[in-house]
């Protein structure tokens, strides 16, 4: 056998795949690259004001252009109680969605339920927008937030939060229209990976005479818990940096309030409102600067879902 | 047809029919499963052993389309009525299947998580159950000292024996396997095997095999079903060395199935 001829053809056969391992190389480094870029050129950008104001720019709540005095206080404070708000409504929401579909849904329903939350999924930001500026927040301005002002204002602690005009739009507003939009993203990822979950160990529980809350909460939830908590941070990742949506109907007003019914603002609104008629270099950069904070703020929130995960995993026994 | 030995039966199935959809995958089966004995269903794949076993604690409820007429006598009581309450039934009686199903938590949570829907013991109490059933399932001293450590991190064999433990720690009376070892090494089978003659003492125990010489070794009474049909049932050695219908003796023989 001329095997040197055999080695000859096995060399040649080899450099599409050291091209391949080339081209894949290049693909995965150039995303550290961009990512790298992108922060340089922000820090870049955000230096003016970061020299002007500091540490300060994150604990002022002042921002007035004519002056040139910029904190980043109520943008902060806004994209986290919005974010928040959505995520609370979102997630026992979307557990409630993806646990019918999985588990309590007749067959026949399953599909179009299915394709109707993903359709939900694929609406543009800005018709979320529209609907709420002219359906849902006059009807949540007239009828639902005076009741809340009656009702849940009136409360001690968390009444102050519920109290003030019903306006229809604010932070709360913002906050429900975001749940609307985060709910598809979240309920689809839990309906995947439920139904993921291998039919014995469900059967192994109801066997138990477990109830399907039990099963579902106890086994299911822990089983597909990555699945679960990347849904979320999806979701999560959307409403923080949601912008048509939420310039529509937060009010876009810097001004800090206790009331979730008064107007506030976002970052990602503040910059999609404020970038056209920034002038002067300080202006600018104090903007390019809450775009860094935001970018601060993502990263830090996927680090704590890690982190989050490592936890669980600890309390589980997997890691010790 | 069961007369030799004395026995108390635990379980009566009365005209059992069987339906997925419009299949009627058990036909009309009639036979008595004996307390604290081992009771073996055989049978080629599809001959409806499985389906028997799952009408036991009605498991095929959870699926659509399916469904069960006749009865099942518990102790006299027919649990296939609509009044019979799922949870209790399933309480009383527990199950083991074809693959290792721990559940992904910790092993002493894994045992405590079926008790807990029945009993509301105080610590100490059940760290007793959990030893218990650990000890029952002959599994305690290889997992005595990691407990808390998950139960998915254990072999296959231990696995199984986890599930048998967290199946008997809510004290049932009857122990459905469906194909325990079917999924597991020789060594492991045979650790499995020996625990189920020791949890006869206690239970009673229904197992669906695949394997003529597991249920030939194990069980005391023996079903031989094919093509959702009882075809024929009674002492083990008795259907294994004198069969009385010329089909159970084609299988057991390996001239079919």
């Amino acid at each position: 056998m001329p095997t040197f001829l055999h080695y000859a053809r096995l060399k040649l056969q080899n450099w599409p795949d050291i091209l391949f391992r080339v081209i894949t190389r290049i693909s995965a480094f150039s995303v550290l690259l961009l990512l790298a870029a992108i922060i340089v050129s922000l820090v870049i950008g955000s230096l003016p004001a970061i020299n002007a104001f500091g540490f300060n720019f994150l604990s002022s709540a002042e921002w007035n252009p004519v002056t040139e005095e910029f904190g980043a206080l109520v943008p902060i404070v806004g994209t986290l109680v919005t974010a928040g708000i959505a995520l609370l409504i979102a997630v026992p929401v979307s557990f409630g969605i993806a646990l019918f579909l999985t588990e309590l849904s007749p067959r026949w329903l399953r599909r179009p339920l299915g394709i109707a939350v993903e359709l939900l999924a694929g609406i543009p930001s800005i018709i979320y927008g529209m609907w709420g500026l002219f359906i849902f927040a006059p009807l949540f301005g007239d009828y639902i937030e005076p009741w809340v002002n009656d009702h849940i204002g009136t409360l001690p602690m968390i009444g102050a939060f519920f109290s003030g005009p019903p306006m229809g739009i604010g932070v709360l507003t913002a906050g429900i229209i975001l749940a609307i939009m985060v709910i598809p993203f979240i309920a689809s990822v839990m309906r995947d990976v439920f139904e993921v979950v291998p039919a014995l160990l469900k059967e192994s529980a109801y066997g138990l005479g477990a109830t399907t809350w039990e099963v579902m909460w106890n086994v299911v939830l822990p089983y597909t818990k990555i699945g679960v908590v990347g849904g979320i941070m999806l979701g999560l990742g959307r409403a923080l940096g949601e912008t048509m949506a939420v310039t529509f109907v937060i009010g876009n007003a810097h001004s800090l309030s206790k009331s979730l019914l008064m107007p506030g603002n976002s970052i990602s609104s503040a910059l999609a409102n404020e970038f056209n008629e920034a002038v002067g270099e300080l202006y600018t950069s104090a903007l390019i600067e809450l775009g860094l904070i935001l970018f601060f703020i993502t990263f830090v929130v996927l680090t704590l879902a890690r982190f989050m995960l490592y936890k669980l995993a600890k309390r589980e026994g997997k890691v010790t | 047809m069961i007369s030799e030995k004395d026995t108390i039966p635990k379980l009566v199935v009365r005209d059992l029919n069987f339906f997925y959809g419009n299949d009627r995958a058990l036909k009309d089966v009639n036979l008595t499963i004996p307390e604290k004995m081992v009771t073996a269903f055989i049978g080629p794949s599809g001959c409806g052993k499985s389906t028997l076993l799952r009408t036991f604690n009605r498991m095929y409820e959870l699926y659509p389309k399916q469904k069960a007429t006749g009865e099942i006598l518990l102790d006299g009581q027919n649990l296939l009525e609509k009044r019979q309450d799922l949870n209790t039934l399933r309480a009383k009686i527990g199950m083991v299947f074809q693959k290792p199903t721990p559940f992904p938590m910790s092993i002493y949570d894994n045992i405590t998580f079926g008790v807990k829907l029945y009993e509301n013991l105080n610590q100490h109490d059940m760290s007793e159950r959990v030893e218990w059933a650990l000890q029952k399932a002959a599994l305690w001293n290889e997992v005595k000292d990691k407990l808390k450590q998950s139960g998915t991190g254990l072999s296959g064999g231990q696995q199984q024996r986890l599930c048998i433990a967290r199946a008997i720690a809510v004290k049932p009376e009857v122990l459905l396997l469906d194909e325990p070892t079917s999924a597991l090494d020789p060594i492991s089978t045979a650790h499995i095997e020996r625990l189920i003659d020791e949890l006869k003492k206690e239970f009673t125990i229904v197992i669906v095999t695949h394997n003529m010489q597991q249920a030939a070794r194990i069980s005391d009474y023996t079903a031989y079903m094919y093509l959702g049909e009882l075809i024929e049932f009674g002492d083990t050695s008795a259907v294994f060395t004198n069969p009385k219908r010329k089909e159970t003796e084609d299988y057991i023989t390996g001239r079919f199935g």
